[in-house]
């Protein structure tokens, strides 16, 4: 049967050139970088060397990287770290409605701390107003979190608006560039950010590794307790084939970004475009321009996400859905939600994301097998029986 | 993919009995598409039996195979005996439902019972009690 990987919102597929890179740090190299002697020395100038080349992908410093296990761990590792270093100066955290769990969590285990959080709305694309995290910060903000991209609908945010507002007030400001760093342009100079989260398996590279660029001279409460790797930040011997493995990852995004967003941005719109005609009903989620090259996210209406997986599964095709269906707590996706998406709506989620490894023939295959699951949902539908029979007959 | 027995993959790939029935004798709507699932019975009864059964069901893959098995298991019954259909017999006849999805997407029984209410009415009859899944064990 033919297999159709259009799920790369969750991970990417790990390239050639990776696993090619990594094997020898799996195999032979194998030093603790923190030894005092030929091992070790050889892992660490590996490590060092990485470290520059991450840096580079986002315009910072080799010292200004923070290896972590994880974007997750780079979220929470700057949420609860900057937020108690700064707790001298104030309580108040401000985040946005459409933050990825690992943020969102972090910033309610800081309300159960003492610290105060804020939650900044979105508009119906998903978009975070400038002006809204300025209405919702005070002089007792320390901490403002807002999302580079959201993987889900795909929407780009204005992070460099976002940080002037900030800056003027005082507070410092992290983003979780997990979907967007490696994927479109990240600089965090032009940004003006202080701190950014990304996760090598977002493009490309191994899953187990994540980095959080801290600006330089910026004060954070180490994230796990140990020895002095990470400069003391991050305690824990160093996942040397894992670093390298981003290294590499991080060097072919930045060598081929242009034209893997170009061929990226085509698939989509090609997806985008046939979908909503060939299937009636069909809502396009998140902006419709400002978004990320790979993402084509839709509501479905009439039917549930889960379903619909489960039949494009069948045929081969790996998507994923933010219905309540498909969430382990029955819930309907928070971003949906936050876009003012009603419930009966966001129940037919639909999420497609591209990767390097698909084609037009994937597409084309897609839009072939999708209708006639969306057909056939429908016609079990109550929704879809009801729907018609107020527009009178006719499909 | 979730985690689903067989029976509940095959259920939900063949679903038996969908569709409306024209003229039904009895009609039962549960659920709501807010909470996830919704689902709609529709019943023939002739001498006091289910002669015909049809669902239409909005949800997710549990919810169509419930929906589906529960019609199968109707089908032909007597009021009375249709009527001891309980979520627990759907959920073993199904051999198991993931537990996060026994309540939401269990609605087959009830929706089943609420179409033979409905058709009581129409007759004049008195509705006896309906099972509620609260009131069964599990």
């Amino acid at each position: 049967m033919k297999r159709v990987y259009l799920d790369n919102a969750a991970t990417t597929p790990i390239l050639p050139e990776v696993v090619e890179a990594m094997l020898p740090y799996l195999r032979d190299a194998y030093g603790n970088p923190q030894s005092l002697h030929d091992w070790g020395d050889e892992a660490r100038e590996t490590i060092e060397k990485a470290r520059g080349r991450v840096a580079a992908l986002i315009g910072g410093q080799p010292g200004e990287i923070i290896f972590t296990g994880s974007g997750t761990e780079a979220n929470n590792f700057a949420i609860k770290g900057l937020a108690q270093a700064q707790q001298s100066k104030g309580k108040h955290i401000v985040i946005s409605a459409i933050e990825h769990f690992s943020v969102l969590h972090s910033a309610k285990t800081l309300e159960k701390w003492g610290f105060e959080v804020t939650q900044v709305p979105v508009d119906g694309y998903g978009l975070v107003d400038p002006e809204e995290v300025a209405k919702s910060m005070t002089e007792d903000t320390i901490l403002v979190s807002v999302m580079h991209a959201n993987g889900e609908v795909g929407t780009i945010e204005p992070i460099a608006e976002i940080a002037k507002v900030v800056k003027k007030m005082g507070a410092l400001f992290h983003t979780d560039a997990v979907a967007a760093a490696g994927t479109i342009p990240v600089d965090v100079e032009q940004l003006g950010v202080d701190a950014l989260s990304l996760a090598a398996n977002q493009f490309y590279g191994p899953k187990g590794i994540g980095a959080l660029w801290l600006k330089k001279g910026t004060r954070i409460i180490p994230f796990l307790d140990g020895g002095v790797q990470e400069g003391g930040r991050r305690a824990g011997t160093e996942n040397v084939p894992a670093i390298v493995g981003m290294e590499k990852a991080a060097e072919l995004a930045q060598q081929d970004m242009s034209s893997r967003i170009q061929r990226l941005s085509a698939l989509r719109e090609q997806l985008i475009a046939d979908v909503s005609s060939e299937i009636k009903h069909t809502i396009l989620t998140g902006h419709p321009a400002q978004r990320l090259p790979g993402n084509a996210s839709f509501c479905i209406e009439f039917i549930e996400g889960e379903s619909m997986l489960m039949l494009l599964s069948s045929k081969g095709v790996a998507a994923s859905s933010g219905s309540a269906c498909t969430s382990r707590a029955l819930k309907a996706s928070h971003v949906l939600t936050a876009m003012g998406i009603p419930p009966e709506i966001a129940q037919g989620s639909l999420l497609f994301s591209l990767g390097l490894n698909n084609s037009e023939e994937d597409v084309d295959y897609l839009v072939e097998v999708l209708p006639p699951i969306v057909d056939r949902l429908r016609q079990m539908s109550p929704l879809y029986a009801k729907f018609v029979k107020e527009q009178g007959g006719g499909k | 993919m979730p985690i689903y027995s067989e029976k509940v993959m095959e259920h939900f790939m063949n679903p038996r009995n969908v569709g409306e029935i024209d003229n039904p004798d009895g009609v039962g709507e549960v659920g709501n598409p807010v909470c996830g699932d919704m689902m709609t019975f529709y019943i023939k009864v002739d001498d006091n039996h289910l002669s015909d059964v049809k669902f239409k069901t909005f949800g997710c893959g549990a919810a169509i195979a419930v929906s589906s098995i529960v019609s199968e298991m109707a089908m032909g019954k007597s009021l009375e005996e249709a009527r001891k259909i309980t979520p627990a017999l759907v959920a073993e006849e199904l051999e198991g439902l993931p537990k996060n999805k026994y309540h939401c997407s269990n609605l087959g029984a009830q929706a089943l019972n609420k179409a033979i209410d409905d058709y009581l009415k129409k007759q004049g009859k008195e509705v006896k009690s309906r099972r509620r899944g609260k009131n069964e064990k599990e």
